[in-house]
């Protein structure tokens, strides 16, 4: 596999991440990433197709608990961090794009 | 120095149980050592003076109507700022959570309060937990008390750190791929991992779920068993949480007898990288183990030499999953982009995310996107699940010839705060013989081995036992611990220079 990652990958990833890089940030990065992926991508020599993945340390199966109320935060708990709150709920900017 | 903080945790128990001290002297010594001197240590990030002592003069008046309470009622605690303590400042190190003020207890956290231990406030860490020297922390490094220039390890540096100053007797670490056993290592205190699923996650901020563990941090290891088993335990909050008997740690260190136990050395984890004064402390703990009746076995792991690869996949991509949470929305930092008068959700996110995240934290998301998106997938985390599967296979082959293997705990002694900072990857070698163990989910000590012959710094010495076997480290441990006291005449940190106090 080809460990070559480009300022124009990385500013793609970071878009796909949600994280507004800024053009220096992008400068720095790109190289340094591409130094961790030459020396992670060494895990394909020894990932055999008859090796089954590991997931989780301890094999578990799924857990339920019972359908019973408990207590919870109370909307002033809940609300207590937000950013912003308009008549106890969260305020968030608009979900649309222009376009939309 | 106020001679009641630099007593080990049993101790002041004693003296609690004894009536010769009370809760509230005992943490006020404390709140006065962190006064002093966390000026230059920077252990914590926020100290709660107020809550600690209203819980030490509760534990003082319960003990004195005679009620029964738990072992280390009345000691006081640091916690690591990635646990949610209800009502005081959880930040995870990073200015994303600046100055949030979670709505619960993280299930540690209820623990160490329903145990009536004071919690003096939450210590230092890398930023989401993300690095091996405290240094990614948004609020500035902490520094190592044998010597200031030099890091403390991390992420869980402040713990360490509050440990080794002096300024708690007892803290709780949260380990993902050494974040509590490398900090030990270099600070010359013990830390202890236990079984992935042992301890509670329910309120501990994820880094990588599959890893993350909590776990002790203590100056003796009879500290990190009453600990352990103070904080260990089936939760129902936390669908990973073993359900089964805690392994009996505390009488493992009570009946340290090593005699027939089979010791693997693992051929991996040590030679080229590790620093000679480590070797040597290593070398000199194994004739002492021998001398008290173990047998020294050398083991090979040949899969190890893929941990750290495996964990620097496995861990961004978990990470960049995880921290998706941080969107600006329900908690948190929420910044506005410039110069868009009606910036959508999506463009408030990335502006928060760009200011709110240090550059390790965005290193490792982005490093996870790619590991995670089409195209690649298969080739990296697909790859990396795989050979986490070796790993364990290795562990478990060794297991079968030796109950518990050992190794240098890190490679270097404590590095000049600053040298390894912009350079990833040498930051990651750090971890090098903690994380296969992490990938395993199985438990792991490190204690103090000596100092170094060459810089005169704290060198450690790391257990290892299969998973539920956390009783072994401790019976490993504690043995190897009355030994090396014997030899230093007295605690290694007792060698360690004296902070000085401010005025």
């Amino acid at each position: 596999m080809p460990p070559e990652i480009s300022r124009a990958d990385v500013a793609r990833l970071a878009s796909l991440a949600r994280i507004e890089l800024t053009d220096e940030e992008l400068d720095h990065l790109a190289p340094q990433l591409a130094v961790i992926l030459e020396s992670v991508a060494k895990v394909s020599e020894v990932a055999d197709a008859d090796v089954p993945p590991t997931s989780h340390a301890v094999p578990l199966s799924n857990v339920y608990r019972a359908d019973e109320l408990r207590p919870g935060l109370t909307p002033e708990e809940a609300l207590a961090g937000a950013p912003e709150v308009e008549d106890q709920r969260f305020a968030v900017p608009r979900i649309l794009g222009e376009e939309a | 120095m106020n001679e009641l903080i630099t007593r080990s945790a049993a101790e002041l128990a004693e003296l609690l149980a004894a009536g010769e001290v009370s809760s509230v002297e005992v943490t006020q010594a404390h709140l006065d050592r962190i006064a002093a001197v966390d000026g230059a240590v920077h252990a914590f990030l926020q100290v709660d003076a107020e809550g600690a002592l209203r819980t030490a003069a509760d534990v003082d008046a319960r003990r004195a109507a005679g009620e029964t309470l738990a072992p280390l009622a009345g000691i006081p605690i640091a916690v690591k700022d990635v646990l949610a303590t209800k009502g005081i400042p959880t930040t995870c190190g990073s200015k994303i959570l600046e100055g949030w003020v979670p709505p619960y207890d993280a299930t540690v956290v209820k623990r160490l309060k329903e145990a009536g231990l004071p919690i003096l406030g939450k210590t230092n860490m890398d930023e989401f937990a993300m690095g091996s020297s405290t240094e990614h922390s948004a609020y500035g490094p902490t520094r190592n008390p044998w010597d200031l220039d030099r890091i403390p390890g991390g992420s869980g540096g402040g713990s360490a750190a509050a440990v080794a100053g002096y300024l708690a007797p007892l803290a709780i670490g949260t380990d993902t791929g050494g974040s509590i056993r490398q900090p030990s290592a270099v600070t010359g205190t013990i830390g202890v991992k236990p079984t992935y699923g042992g301890v509670s996650r329910y309120g501990l901020i994820a880094l990588a779920s599959s890893l993350d563990q909590a776990g002790p941090v203590t100056r003796t290891i009879l500290d990190a068993a009453l600990l352990h088993e103070t904080i260990a335990g089936h939760d129902p909050c936390d669908s990973t949480s073993i359900d089964a008997p805690v392994p009996p740690v505390l009488e493992a260190v009570r009946n340290a007898d090593l005699s027939g136990l089979r010791v693997g050395v693992v051929t991996e984890l040590r030679g080229e990288g590790y620093q000679p004064g480590i070797e040597a402390r290593f070398d000199d703990a194994l004739k002492l183990l021998t001398s008290a009746g173990a047998e020294i076995v050398e083991v090979s792991c040949p899969h190890f030499v893929y941990g750290l690869a495996t964990y620097y996949l496995i861990l961004p991509s978990e990470a960049s999953s995880n921290l998706a949470k941080f969107d600006a929305m329900r908690y948190g930092l929420r910044v506005l982009p410039d110069g868009i008068s009606e910036p959508t959700a999506e463009q408030v996110m990335a502006a928060t995310r760009e200011a709110g995240f240090g550059p390790e934290v965005k290193r490792r998301i982005i490093l996870g996107t790619y590991a995670l998106s089409s195209g690649y997938w298969d080739a990296y985390y697909g790859s990396a699940q795989k050979v986490r599967t070796l790993i364990r296979r290795d562990f478990d082959a060794a297991y079968e010839k030796v109950d518990v293997l050992v190794s240098p705990t890190a490679p270097t002694t404590a590095f000049p705060i600053g040298a390894k900072v912009d350079d990833p990857l040498a930051m990651y070698l750090n971890d090098i013989a903690t994380i296969p163990a992490s990938l395993a989910g199985m438990p792991g000590l490190s204690l103090p081995s000596g100092l170094a012959d060459e810089d005169g710094l704290p060198a450690g010495i790391q257990v290892l036992a299969p998973a539920m076997a956390d009783d072994r480290l401790y019976r490993v441990a504690a043995a190897l611990e009355s030994m090396l006291l014997e030899q230093w005449g007295g605690p290694l940190l007792s060698q360690a220079p004296e902070l000085e106090v401010a005025r």
